[in-house]
């Protein structure tokens, strides 16, 4: 149980971690009834899942702050950053003489996200200025084109307390240097979704154009403005770990009759060339149509419309009425969509319209026209503007719901995605998870949770020892993470929770999710078929119709 | 005149506004959203850089007439040009913006007049340069003269501003809605040498429509 020796919680019978997983399982299979078939406890699984939790743990334990540790700007790893720098050096060291990396706050940061390009050109740094990186991303360079030359690629190299993830997407290469305890995988994925955005706004065709057409094009010229939205992104990552770790959108709770209507009302409100309808607040998903088409042929991934959602949320949306190119580059990674956006009667409620012609901004803005007074007839605004304004949390009007609804004492934060979802909707996975109360209102706590997040994640999910339960006692919370045909789950529980009244709080919670099934996630997405767009000229641009 | 075509309506003052489409240009950053977001809201943030266009309206009250603007605010990005330049087409004004405390966005100021002048007969459009952020003063790069020559040199109204602090704003866009309806009487004349013409046109609905569409 407490692996690493600390006893924030209390320990009675000291049971190894092998038993602990095997006793909440079985009692999680107990307890059942809300689930017809809970998974098979006491296996040879399970066994492996003990033993290897055992070696998690310790290093788990080790890696996490001493208690009041003195904080910086990241107190979680402060205490141990200024002495391992020199051994982190050999990474970014060399180009530590001028400039920035030899700046002891910008060594100190959790984790750097850098973009440069194949001849070494700084594109993005998460920290510091680009220009006093030049040096470091030529390293990175060479490290590349090292094992290149061998006829290799690198991934990845494991230094003592630093991950470095090295990712090579046509002209581009993304690297990350972190000392989170975030699995290589975790970290590629969070590459990938920094390199989805690049491509979103330039497409993957065109980035691949320019570089062939000058190898050391700055890029930064086509990028200006966007580093926002890749900071934004990457400090998402560390505060809500959720959309990404499972990749699924996060939908806002409705009841369903109205989500139905809304969803009906957007059906309704077409336009030639329209393919999806999205209404969102604040970066989260009240309900949206797609085109037939575009659903049976080429499912729309998770990440693109989770890229959208962060896109509207973005204050650059913030006034008027918005028309731009935008690329969904798991859709198609060369083709732009036309995008429509607008805020709704002064709400913070976002409609936005993704159609496949270029010109359709009128015939959009006519498009909105009708949802707002659709939603007027409804009576959906004041029922929209409640949800809006129903938490005061400051993460962008954010509407949420506290863990507290649950009525599971103990339960400090959850996140859930269902998985029985039937089969022709599955283009929309969707997890829910409550807004983080205090004790996760710092930056810092609100990382530990996220690491304590993923490294469970990491154990569900790693490819060689697929676990499907993992209870573990970390010195400042309790977690149970747990995976089923049903379900995906991680909950954050009191550290003072013991198992069994761990496994009543998970029954709890199931119950209630199950409940409130309807309200927290949307269960039948709705559909429209729309004549292609009219106007011919702008096939080549665009991915959807030549795609067809 | 260019606009001899488009067939203004004589008379506009009784009729629902004149619509006037008037777009923004300008290099990144240089504050032409918060022109816009000033004048249409006036409010003021430092805002994120545009994505692709964004659209306003508002209805000037004039002494002689009503107008309503419809403002086409441009990203400065490179990256959305393509997209922007379709929102060119049929446009009756145009701010030139640059930051007065970059001599490199005034520069780019006469690339953009370029542009302009490729996709539009000599007149066919009002265009007045703004150099923005007065308020700015103290690291200005382009001074108030060079700006005034520029415009002088091609025929563009000229005004300083600041978006901040609300110093011009307003008076910017006054002075281009002003400038709209004076070209349009200075038309008049010219319809109004075919009178018959004219009273035939005049209840056209469609004629209102298609001056503004175009």
């Amino acid at each position: 149980m407490d692996a690493g020796g600390n006893t924030a919680a209390p320990a009675p019978g000291d049971a190894e971690d092998l038993e602990a997983t095997r006793l909440s399982s079985e009692e999680a299979g107990d307890s059942g009834g809300v689930h017809k078939d809970p998974p098979d406890p006491g296996d040879g699984d399970l066994e492996e899942t003990g033993s290897k939790a055992k070696d998690l743990l310790p290093s788990l334990l080790s890696s996490l702050p001493q208690p009041e540790a003195p904080s910086g700007t990241c107190g979680l790893w402060g205490p141990t950053a200024p002495g391992s720098s020199p051994k982190g050096g050999p990474e970014n060291g060399p180009g530590g003489q001028g400039g920035d990396p030899s700046d002891e706050d910008w060594r100190n940061q959790r984790k750097h996200v850098f973009v440069l390009s194949e001849a070494g050109k700084p594109i993005y740094s998460r920290y510091g200025s680009v220009e006093a990186l030049s040096a470091t991303m030529g390293v990175m360079t060479a490290l590349v084109s090292f094992v290149q030359s061998a006829g290799d690629a690198i991934r990845a190299i494991y230094a003592e307390d630093h991950k470095l993830v090295f990712l090579q997407q046509g002209p581009l290469l993304l690297v990350a240097v972190s000392r989170t305890p975030q699995s290589a995988a975790q970290l590629r994925g969070e590459l990938l979704a920094v390199h989805a955005q690049i491509v979103s706004t330039l497409t993957r065709a065109s980035v691949a154009r320019i570089f062939a057409h000058k190898q050391n094009y700055d890029l930064r010229r086509l990028l200006a403005g966007s580093e926002r939205t890749l900071d934004r992104l990457l400090d998402s990552v560390e505060r809500d770990p959720g959309v990404l770790l499972l990749g699924a959108v996060r939908c806002v709770p409705l009841a369903r009759p109205l989500r139905e209507a809304l969803g009906a009302l957007l059906q309704r409100c077409t336009a030639p060339g329209l393919a999806l309808s999205v209404l969102a607040v604040g970066g989260r998903l009240i309900t949206a149509a797609q085109e037939r088409t575009v659903l049976t042929e080429c499912r729309l991934d998770p990440a693109d419309l989770q890229l959208l959602l962060d896109w509207v949320g973005a204050p650059a949306f913030a006034a008027g009425e918005a028309w731009a190119p935008v690329c969904l580059p798991r859709f198609n990674p060369d083709g732009f969509f036309y995008a429509y956006v607008a805020r709704l009667d002064a709400m913070p409620v976002c409609l936005l319209l993704l159609g496949t012609d270029r010109e359709a901004f009128h015939a959009m803005a006519a498009c909105r026209r009708l949802v707002e007074d659709g939603m007027r007839a409804l009576g959906a605004t004041r029922a929209l503007a409640e949800v809006a304004s129903l938490s005061n949390v400051p993460s962008a009007s954010a509407p949420a719901y506290s863990v507290q609804a649950v009525g599971a004492p103990g339960l400090r934060h959850f996140l859930y995605k269902p998985l029985d979802i039937p089969d022709h909707h599955r283009q929309l996975p969707q997890f829910t998870s409550p807004e983080l109360e205090a004790p996760y209102s710092r930056e810092e706590e609100q990382h530990r949770l996220s690491d304590l997040y993923h490294c469970l994640h990491a154990r569900l999910h790693s490819t060689s020892r697929p676990l499907r339960l993992i209870y573990h006692v970390a010195e400042k919370e309790t977690l149970l993470a747990w995976v089923t045909s049903k379900f995906e789950l991680y909950t954050c529980l009191s550290p003072l929770v013991t198992k069994a009244g761990a496994i009543l709080v998970v029954t709890k919670l199931l119950r209630w999710v199950k409940k409130e099934e309807d309200r927290l996630f949307i269960r039948y997405p709705p559909k429209y078929s729309t004549p292609p767009a009219t106007s011919v000229d702008q096939a080549p641009h665009n991915g959807f119709f030549t795609g067809l | 005149m260019a606009q001899a075509d488009r067939t203004p309506q004589p008379g506009a003052s009784l009729s629902p506004p004149r619509v006037f489409k008037l777009v923004l240009l300008g290099s990144g950053s240089v504050g032409k959203s918060s022109l816009a977001l000033r004048y249409v809201k006036n409010d003021f943030k430092s805002i994120l850089p545009t994505v692709g266009c964004a659209f306003f309206t508002k209805v000037v009250h004039m002494e002689s007439a009503s107008l309503k603007f419809e403002i086409w605010d441009t990203a400065g990005q490179e990256k959305y040009h393509s997209v922007c330049h379709l929102y060119f087409r049929g446009a009756n004004a145009a701010l030139l913006v640059y930051d007065i405390t970059s001599k490199d966005s005034f520069l780019r100021a006469r690339h953009w007049l370029k542009d302009l002048e490729s996709e539009f007969l000599p007149g066919e459009v009002v265009v007045m340069l703004v150099g923005n952020k007065t308020d700015l003063s103290e690291a200005r790069e382009v001074t108030f003269e060079e700006g005034k020559e520029f415009a002088e040199s091609k025929k563009l109204l000229f005004m300083e501003a600041s978006a901040k602090l609300n110093h011009q704003v307003t008076e910017i866009f006054d002075a281009v809605a002003q400038e709209l309806l004076q070209r349009e009487e200075r038309v008049d004349p010219t319809q109004r040498g075919d009178p018959r013409l004219t009273l035939n046109q005049a209840p056209h609905p469609g004629r209102q429509a298609k001056c503004c569409a175009r």
